[in-house]
This record gives C-alpha cells, structure tokens and sequence, in this order.
C-alpha cells in the first residue's frame, strides 16, 4: 500500500518501547463504529479505525444476479470490497484490480462459514465494501464493517467477526499496524476470529516470521479480535437502545 | 447458546426466544402483502414483495380470465397489487394469490417502506391506529404485512399518512402512540403541512409574503393511555452471544 522507496525509513520503535503514534506494542488505535450508516441498504455500518475510514452495505437474502450462481441449497455470499481513488496519498486507479479481487474474495469466504446460508436457498447475501480513507489494516475494517452490516440486515451468523492484522516491526511483534508499519515492518498478518470458537476464519500473512514470533502473534492478534469484538457488540447496542429501525440516521 | 440474529431476549418460561430487531419480511402463510410486478411470462408474473424471494402470482390465481401469453394485458412491470402469500415450499418458492377480498391491483396512490416488525403498530389495536389514521386524513390506506403501505387520495392526505408513518416508526417503542398520532393531526389541517421538505431558497420570491407554517409537532403533552404494550426500549441482551 502506498509508496515504499525513496522515503526514508522512520524509527518504528523509540528506545522507551513506543510506536510511531505513541501507542506500546498490543494497543489498538482508537475505533469508532457506527451501525446503521446507510439509508437504502438492509443493513450497514460505518468503521473509523485510526485513519481507515470504511463503509459497508449489505442486501439480502435476495434474488441472485446472474442467476446462474443461484445455489439450489443455500445463500449465495457475494462480497465486493472497493477503495476509493482518493483513499490514498497517491491516486488510485479506479475499479477493480488483483488486491481488491483477492481481498473481496477472502472476506466473503470468510463470512461464509460463519452465516447460516443454507436458511435462504436460491437467494444470495451481497456485501459491499468501500474504503474512504485507507492506513493499513482495510481488509479488517472492512470484516469488521461488514459483519456490523450482516447483523444489521438480520441475517442469521453463528457470531460476529472481529479481525485485527498483526505485524512485525523492528523485531517486536505489535498489535495492529499503521500504514508507516506496514510500509517499513516485517511482517504483516491479519486474522479474522470467531469469538464463540475460537476459530480463525481468516489469516494471511506477509513477510517473515520465526515459528515462536508467529504463535505470538496468533496470540495477540486473538487478544486484539476479543477487544474489538465487545465494542462491535457496544456498537449494536447503541444503535438500537433508542434508535428506530430504519428510520432517519 | 446463542442467537443467530440481533434482537431482543424474550424469556416466558418455557419458552425462551429472540425477537429480531431487523431483517427483510419473512413470509407467513395468510398475510395480504403489497407487492410490485418484476417481471412478466406467459402464464405468471413475478412479484417482489420485500421477501428474499420474487413470488411467482400464477395466471388462475387472479380474478380475471387470462389467456396464455395476455399476462402483460393485466399487470405490468411495476404495477403495484395487493396479494395473499398462499403457499410456502422448502425450496423458498413463495406462492401468492389474487383471489380474495381486499386483493387486487392498485391504481395510483404512493407506497409507503416501513420496517415489516414496525406494522403491528401502524395497526394498531384492533385497527385502532389504521381506523384514526383514515377518518382523520380522508386517505385511502392499504397495509401489507410485509411493511409496505399503500396510500391513496389526494396529494396533501397522501403526505399527512406518510408523515404520520414517519412518526409512528420512528416511535414505535414509545405507548401512547394512537393518542399522539391523532393530536398530531388535528393540529394540523391539509393547508398547514410545509410540503415535501424543500430547502430555503434564500434569493427566491423576495417580494412574496413569508409562510405561516402550521405547528406541525404533535403535543407533546398527549397522555399516554396505554393502547398497546409498548415495545421495551432497550435491547436486554446483545444479539451475538
């Protein structure tokens, strides 16, 4: 993401054992989260997440468009994951490409195996992401949105999905990486976790890591989902303490 | 245990279950539902009526006497009607019928979304909401179970009941509601109401004599006979668990 290259490498970690932005090793940034962002959507969610801006829609269960991926046993999961050309420092060209695809791709497996598709043969689930502002970690946000979205639209799920990535920079394994980190770390590694489980529906994983560095940041990486999955559950509760169903936002 | 949906814990014992918050309108056998042609074959059209499914409305399943391939004659896409869900298969297929009082298609008139958990109230007891709702504005009004509210009349009912449906949905947790509705629209008469919401034009009509607009607040001070159980305002348990 962005342009590694000509800059010059920052100091990732201060002598005291303190990231670029302050903040130790297994801190998150800050989050905010909104439910319900979108009027027209049957279910959305707006994820602020340190710099990453991410929006998510849901529709369905609905009919599937083309009908020839209409399943005759379940829910079809169609997710589409998007940045904006003015998400980054550097113009993105618009549309999709190789990184979208491939991100679109894991997320909606992801959900996959954690919505009860098979309550809803014939129709399909369409999620669509949309990163505003991107700082690394987008393909997380974008899981937590959607999820926050899922649950919004009503739609059956085994849990919700909190997803953090986890790095390596400056031989420290840290918690959630800013885009600095990830340009200049080690190693990145986003997971998705299912609370109830314990599972991980999600992990990929950039760069290099010994055996023992990689347990840890399975470790802290599952802290990390456990975090955000109680202020993903804070976030639906706020929206409708008071809030009306789909009324004016 | 967990729930699967988002919703509220409702715990009668034996019986525990999660009322869901939200969600498209899942079909019951018997609901009259508002539905709008999606597409059109020889012997059938496809209704969408807010299900995750289109209902397929066969030809014998209407009043008239259709001939194969005359369907577009009767209903075309985007003609609104009212149906009956008549059938539902383990496949999803939901059936729908025509035939019945009150069904039909519908000419004119404005539907109305509002969230399919939120009709109960628009309702009411008894009909006692729908019944205030029509002697007050004169409108003609239809209610799908699937949350889709016809309305009929003229320009200025049509936007009091829509109005109306606003506030019943944004305040449906709230009990007191037919009494609040029905001093809303005594307080306001047809030529009171501002018109579908514009912005100030700043620079428009500079010699045109300002609006009076009506109070088009409800009172607040309607007493709050209970009409109906209100919905508990607050979630007890989160929905994921």
């Amino acid at each position: 993401m962005g342009s590694v290259g000509a800059k010059e490498v920052p100091v990732l970690l201060s002598p005291e054992g303190l990231r670029i932005d302050g903040r130790k090793l297994d801190e998150l940034r800050p989050i905010r989260m909104q439910v319900g962002a979108l009027h027209n959507a049957d279910g959305s969610a707006f994820v602020e997440w340190g710099a990453n801006k991410v929006m998510a829609a849901v529709y369905g269960p609905r009919e599937v468009h083309p009908r020839h991926l209409q399943q005759n046993n379940k829910a079809v999961i169609q997710c589409k994951y998007n940045m904006a050309a003015f998400a980054v420092d550097e113009r993105k060209r618009p549309g999709l490409d190789r990184r979208s695809q491939e991100i679109s791709k894991v997320i909606g497996e992801a959900f996959e195996s954690v919505v009860f598709a098979e309550e809803y043969p014939r129709t399909s689930i369409d999620i669509y992401i949309e990163v505003l502002q991107a700082n690394a970690g987008t393909r997380c946000a974008g899981l937590v949105a959607a999820s926050l979205a899922l649950a919004d639209a009503g739609i059956p799920m085994v849990d919700l999905l909190p997803a953090v990535a986890v790095g390596k920079i400056a031989g420290k394994i840290a918690l959630d990486l800013r885009k600095e980190e990830d340009n200049f770390g080690d190693a990145d590694l986003p997971i998705a976790l299912v609370p109830q489980s314990g599972r991980l529906v999600l992990i990929q994983m950039e760069g290099h890591m010994t055996e023992e560095e990689l347990s840890r940041a399975l470790e802290l990486g599952v802290q990390g989902c456990r975090e955000i999955y109680e202020k993903m559950k804070q976030a639906l509760r706020e929206r409708y303490a008071t809030g009306p169903i789909g009324g004016s936002t | 245990m967990y729930a699967s949906v988002l919703g509220l814990l409702s715990e009668r014992p034996p019986v525990v279950q999660v009322i869901p918050l939200s969600g498209r309108y899942i079909p019951k056998p018997a609901d009259t539902v508002i539905g709008t042609v999606t597409d059109v074959q020889g012997t059938f059209w496809l209704l969408d009526i807010g299900a995750p499914r289109w209902a397929p409305l066969h030809m014998t399943g209407t009043p008239w006497q259709v001939d194969v391939g005359e369907t577009e004659r009767f209903l075309r896409v985007g003609d609104a009607v009212v149906v009956q869900i008549e059938s539902l298969e383990a496949t999803g297929r939901i059936g729908v019928t025509m035939n019945g009082e009150g069904l039909g298609k519908l000419d004119g008139g404005t539907i109305v979304q509002v969230s399919p958990a939120r009709i109960p109230r628009v309702v009411g007891r008894n009909g006692s909401m729908i019944d205030t709702i029509r002697r007050l504005t004169g409108a003609e009004v239809v209610v799908g179970q699937n949350g889709r509210v016809w309305v009929g009349g003229s320009p200025d009912a049509i936007h009091r009941v829509s109005e109306v449906l606003r506030i019943i949905e944004e305040n449906a947790q709230h009990s007191g509601l037919t009494d609040r509705v029905e001093s809303y629209l005594r307080s306001t008469t047809p030529t009171d109401l501002k018109g579908p919401e514009e912005p100030p034009h700043e620079h428009a009509h500079r010699d045109a004599p300002p609006r009076v607009l009506g109070s088009a607040e409800p009172d607040e001070d309607a007493v709050a006979a209970e009409d109906e159980p209100p919905e508990p305002s607050e979630p007890s348990e989160p929905s994921e668990h």
